[in-house]
Formats: structure tokens, C-alpha cells, sequence
């Protein structure tokens, strides 16, 4: 046995760390990534369950239509009965993780549907609307720091500004001024989302801005770190033009922090599309959000914050993902 | 700062410098030619004056716009902007420049109250979390994680959702928001500290905790919180305006930008005015804030 597997060391490394250890890692990294989404998801559903509880007000009432509304006092009994709100708190807490376990959100207050039915229906579109203002914003954010990295000192002090100047615009400015400049003045473009692609280019556009200035300010800065590093001077000593310093070294260190900003970045797009769905009168996850709040529909606001917190935990491990692609230096670990 | 120098300068040996008082900007000797001031002047500069303006503004109003913010009209309703009426009037008849004036001080004072206080429980949490055991450090790093899941306006929203709106709630749900990304950066920096030569001198020569975390680290936090707190006071208005907007902080009549921005709503396509100004200072605002906190932020670096 001992002279064969010296005899063959490919054979042996293959039948003794081969595939197990090729895959351990990654099944390690899928536990722990697993772990830490269930974790999120109570912790979240934890949090807004002690909340309701601390802060007074009755459900029973959001039940009936919302605050202010006139309904006696049996009718609300009987709402706390139907909602389960008259068991003890416990009860009610184990009932809801044990709903939340087996895919259930509940029924929402002002809708009087399962809210897993109202987010089926609203996602799609606030899913679009992020994923085209997150490209964008990618493609404005790498094209300012490529434009900075290249042009030089004046080119970053312009591209500087601009970023500042998108980072300081809020969505719901920005969004009004597009509507008054391409619909009320020049009627290139309908005010409001009406399913076509001309519809969508406001929206994405107002979405999209401040998160390429954010992003273009960590991305420049991180180019410009590049661009005076000991390995561009290498670089550039073995006769690499400048743009190939750029594109092909500096690249990769100014998409890095963007990348690790994608958590974050979810968080801008997803507060974002509240806004953006509402100026442009879009059907979606935000707009929904928006008027759950206003109705205090607590399972419904529970379901929008239990499915974006998803969303961030999935984020963050597909980030993690493409950033030890991207960077060879963190792929060992 | 001075225990911190005279504990530094009475060591021994080439000890790596802390995160401690830096050299001082001035005149620094650079070769070649005299650079172009470039936008690392102009800016700050332009930020400064902007902040200056709005300071006035919030403080005395009536300086920059006698007119009262809130007298009726009716005959001048949605007049343009023009030599009377520098931003026009809103439906009322209300002198919007005015009004943008005098909404200096509460929205500037909502922005202020949300960032300290997401910057005080973000110290409290950075540095429990930064300075305390493994455990105390792990709960809190889930604690934040969580509240990063959430995002932005959507923890303001939930915490809206539960509170009902108002002023005081947004106030609380803007610092929420903004509180666990300055947990992160906190802690990392108490982390530094703590490991520095400094910190480890200070316990070496007996010092009590309480006397290291208030002569030694506080102060030395004290500047990196100050730049956090200038960049993130731009942002928080945009927040607390961005919840007025929807319908949800400071109800239209008052003076707020982000109820004028409401207000405007309804006018978009007949009175431009109405949206573009008030919208405008929100901008320069926050413009002026990141401009002042990165220009602060580069001084404490030392760059």
C-alpha cells in the first residue's frame, strides 16, 4: 500500500485530499452562510414582534381601518379573536415563528389577504427596478473612476465633484426634476410608470445616481491608492502603457470596494424604491411598504422587511463570492 | 491630548506612533513646480461659505428673509420666481424664499438631534463592542448585522409603522438608521486604540480602565466622531426630509423642506418653483457636509 501511494503522488493526492477537501470549504461556507440567514430572519421577526409589543397602540384597530377608525368594541374583540391577538404573548410569539418555519407570513390588516400572495405580486417589479439602477449605477460609478484614473489630476477633481454632487442629490429631488425637465417640458419621456421600457428609464435613472456617486467616490479612491501602489511602478517599468496599468491592475482594486459595499448599496436601492415607486406612481414592493406603514399593517410591514432582509443575506454572500473572485489575495481562505 | 503626548513622549525607544495627536498641517515642502489649488481649495471653500449661510439662516432667519414664512396671500398664489418673490409662492400665496430660509432650523435641527443620536448609540455600541470580551463583542456584532439588514428607510419605516409618525419619531428613526454603520467604524478605531502602545503603556503603568477610556481613548475618539458626524448630517437631512415627502415626519404647513417638497408635490407640472428650491437647498446641504467632513477627515489623516 505505502509504495504504491509513493509510487503514483497524483493518485495519492487525489484519494486523500482530492474531493473532500476541495469541497469541505465551500460546504462549511454554505452552513455558516445558511445559519447566519435563519439567524437574521428571527432576530428580525423578533425584533418587530418585541417592538409591537413596547410600543402602544392596538392591532386590533389597524385591523379594522386603521388608526381613527370608528368600530365598537365587539367588532374589534372579535378581530383580536380572528388574528389571534387575545392568547398570551408567548402563544403568540411561538405561533408566529412556527407560521414563519413552515413559509406562512400571516394576513395582512388592510388587505385581508395572505401577505406571502401581496409579495408574490409586488416583487417582480422592485426587483427589476433595483437590478437595472444597480448595473447603471455600476457602469456611471466604474466609468468615473476609469475616467479619474486615466485623465489625471484635473479629470479626478472633476470626477470628484460630479460624484459629490450625485451622492448630495435625494431621490425624490432628483426624481421631480427629471419629471419636470423630460415630461412636463420636453415630453420625451411618461411621468408615471406605465409598463413600457420608456417608462422605466426615470425610475432606474433617480435610482441609480446617488448609489454611482457613493460608489464612485470608494471606487476612485481606491484607484488612485492603485494607481501610486509599488506594483503599478513595477508595472510601468516593464513598459505597460498607462491604460494598461489601469485596466489591467488598477481595475480590480477599484471594483473591490464596491463590491464590498453591495450590502450596503441593497439598502439604498431598497429605501430608494420606496421613493422612486412612489413619485412615478409604480406598482411594487416600496409602494406597498409605503401604505402598509400608513395603515400600521404590521404583518404585511413584517413580510416587505423579512423578504428584504433575505435579500441582504443573499447579497452579502454572493458578494463574498464574487470578491474572492475577483481578489486572489482572500481565495485561500 | 496633553497625558496622551507626555505618556508617548516619556517612552522609551522607537515606539510606533498611535493613532494620537498628529503633525500639525502647514506648509509642507513639495519639489517641482507650485501645484494648481485646484478643487481641494475651491471646495471646501464653496462648502464652507454654504454652511456658514445655513448656520445664519437657522439661527437668525429674519436676517436673510424679513417676510413672514408663513403669511397668506391668496391675490399672489403660485406667482414665478421674481424680483418680489426671489423662489416664487407656493399655493398660498406663502414667499417661498422665505420659507426655505426659515426651514433652515427645523429640518437643520432634525438632521442634528437624528445624527447625535445615532452617533451616541453608535458609541455606546462601538465601544462596548470594541473595548468588551469576545461575547459582549459577538452579540453586538449580530445585534448591528441585524439592524444592517434592515435597511435605511426601512428600519425608519417599521420603526414608523409602530411608533406612528411625527417629528420625534423620525428624529428617533433617522438615528436608528444611522446607527449601526457608525457602530462598525467605531469599533474598528477602538479596536486599534486598544491594541496601540499607548493604550498598553497606560495599563502597564496601572492605570484604571475608567481613567484610560475617558483621559486616553475618549478624547482621541472624539475627532474621528466629529468627522463622521459633519458627513453624516447631510445624509440625515436628506433622511428626515425624505420621510416628511412621503407623508410620514413634519406636516406640510411648517417651514420644513422636506413638507415643502411634499406641498410641491401636487403643483409639479404648474409650479416648478415650488419643488426645484426647496429640493435645491437639500442638495447643497448635503453637499456642504460631505465636502466639510471629507476636508476634515483628510486633515485628521494627515494626507
Amino acid at each position: 500500500m505505502a509504495g504504491q501511494t509513493t509510487s503514483d503522488p497524483t493518485q495519492t493526492r487525489r484519494s486523500s485530499r482530492g474531493a473532500p477537501t476541495a469541497w469541505r470549504p465551500v460546504g462549511v461556507w454554505l452552513a455558516r452562510r445558511a445559519a447566519s440567514a435563519v439567524f437574521v430572519l428571527w432576530a428580525v421577526a423578533t425584533l418587530i414582534f418585541v417592538a409591537i409589543r413596547l410600543i402602544p397602540g392596538d392591532p386590533a384597530e389597524a385591523i379594522m381601518g386603521g388608526p381613527g377608525s370608528q368600530a365598537s368594541a365587539e367588532a374589534l374583540e372579535s378581530a383580536r379573536v380572528d388574528y389571534g391577538l387575545d392568547r398570551p404573548v408567548g402563544v403568540q410569539y411561538l405561533t408566529l415563528l412556527g407560521h414563519l418555519a413552515t413559509g406562512n407570513l400571516g394576513t395582512s390588516y388592510s388587505l385581508k389577504i395572505p401577505v406571502s400572495e401581496v409579495l408574490a405580486a409586488q416583487l417582480p417589479g422592485t426587483l427589476g427596478l433595483a437590478v437595472g439602477a444597480w448595473i447603471l449605477a455600476w457602469v456611471v460609478a466604474l466609468g468615473l473612476a476609469l475616467y479619474s484614473g486615466l485623465g489625471g489630476r484635473g479629470a479626478s477633481a472633476v470626477g470628484s465633484a460630479l460624484e459629490i454632487a450625485a451622492a448630495s442629490v435625494p431621490h425624490f429631488w432628483l426624481g421631480s426634476v427629471l419629471v419636470l425637465l423630460f415630461s412636463s417640458a420636453w415630453r420625451w419621456l411618461p411621468p408615471v410608470s406605465n409598463g413600457t421600457v420608456a417608462g422605466l428609464v426615470m425610475p432606474i435613472v433617480t435610482l441609480a445616481l446617488p448609489l454611482a456617486g457613493f460608489l464612485g467616490q470608494v471606487m476612485r479612491e481606491s484607484m488612485v491608492t492603485a494607481l501610486n501602489s509599488p506594483f503599478a511602478l513595477s508595472a510601468r517599468a516593464r513598459g505597460e502603457s498607462e491604460a494598461g496599468v489601469v485596466l489591467r491592475h488598477a481595475l480590480r482594486h477599484a471594483a473591490l470596494p464596491g463590491v464590498a459595499l453591495s450590502g450596503w448599496a441593497l439598502g439604498s436601492l431598497v429605501s430608494g424604491a420606496v421613493v422612486v415607486e412612489s413619485i412615478f406612481a409604480r406598482p411594487g414592493l416600496g409602494r406597498t411598504l409605503l401604505e402598509a406603514v400608513t395603515l400600521r399593517d404590521v404583518p404585511l410591514v413584517t413580510g416587505v422587511a423579512l423578504v428584504s432582509a433575505l435579500a441582504y443575506v443573499v447579497v452579502m454572500a454572493l458578494s463574498d463570492l464574487a470578491e474572492r473572485l475577483i481578489d486572489p489575495r482572500i481565495r485561500g481562505r | 491630548m496633553t497625558p496622551v503626548s507626555s505618556t508617548m513622549s516619556s517612552l522609551p525607544g522607537p515606539f510606533p506612533r498611535g493613532p494620537g495627536p498628529r503633525r500639525r498641517p502647514g506648509p509642507r515642502r513639495r519639489p517641482g513646480p507650485r501645484r494648481w489649488p485646484g478643487p481641494g481649495v475651491i471646495l471646501p471653500a464653496l462648502a464652507a461659505t454654504t454652511a456658514c449661510f445655513l448656520v445664519l439662516a437657522a439661527v437668525v432667519p429674519w436676517w436673510l428673509a424679513p417676510t413672514d414664512p408663513l403669511a397668506i396671500d391668496p391675490g399672489a398664489a403660485f406667482s414665478s420666481p421674481s424680483l418680489s418673490h426671489w423662489f416664487g409662492t407656493d399655493e398660498s400665496g406663502r414667499d417661498l424664499y422665505s420659507r426655505v430660509v426659515h426651514g433652515a432650523r427645523p429640518s437643520l435641527l432634525i438632521g442634528a438631534a437624528a445624527t447625535a443620536l445615532g452617533l451616541g448609540l453608535a458609541l455606546v455600541l462601538g465601544l462596548a463592542s470594541g473595548l468588551g470580551g469576545r461575547w459582549l463583542d459577538a452579540g453586538i456584532g449580530r445585534l448591528v448585522e441585524v439592524m444592517l439588514a434592515l435597511p435605511g428607510l426601512l428600519l425608519a419605516l417599521v420603526f414608523i409603522a409602530l411608533a406612528g409618525p411625527g417629528v420625534s419619531t423620525t428624529i428617533v428613526a433617522v438615528g436608528l438608521t444611522t446607527a449601526p454603520g457608525y457602530a462598525r467604524i467605531i469599533r474598528s478605531q477602538a479596536r486599534a486604540l486598544r491594541g496601540s502602545a499607548m493604550i498598553e503603556s497606560a495599563r502597564v503603568l496601572g492605570h484604571h480602565p475608567a481613567k484610560i477610556l475617558f483621559r486616553h481613548l475618549l478624547p482621541n475618539a472624539l475627532g474621528p466622531v466629529l468627522v463622521l458626524a459633519t458627513l453624516g448630517v447631510g445624509q440625515a437631512v436628506i433622511w428626515a426630509s425624505a420621510l416628511s415627502f412621503l407623508g410620514l415626519g413634519e406636516a406640510p404647513p411648517a417651514p420644513e423642506w422636506g413638507a415643502m417638497l411634499a406641498a410641491g408635490r401636487t403643483y409639479l407640472g404648474s409650479a416648478w418653483w415650488m419643488t426645484f428650491f426647496p429640493g435645491l437647498t437639500i442638495v447643497a446641504t448635503a453637499a456642504a457636509s460631505t465636502v466639510l467632513g471629507r476636508s476634515l477627515q483628510r486633515r485628521a489623516v494627515g494626507a
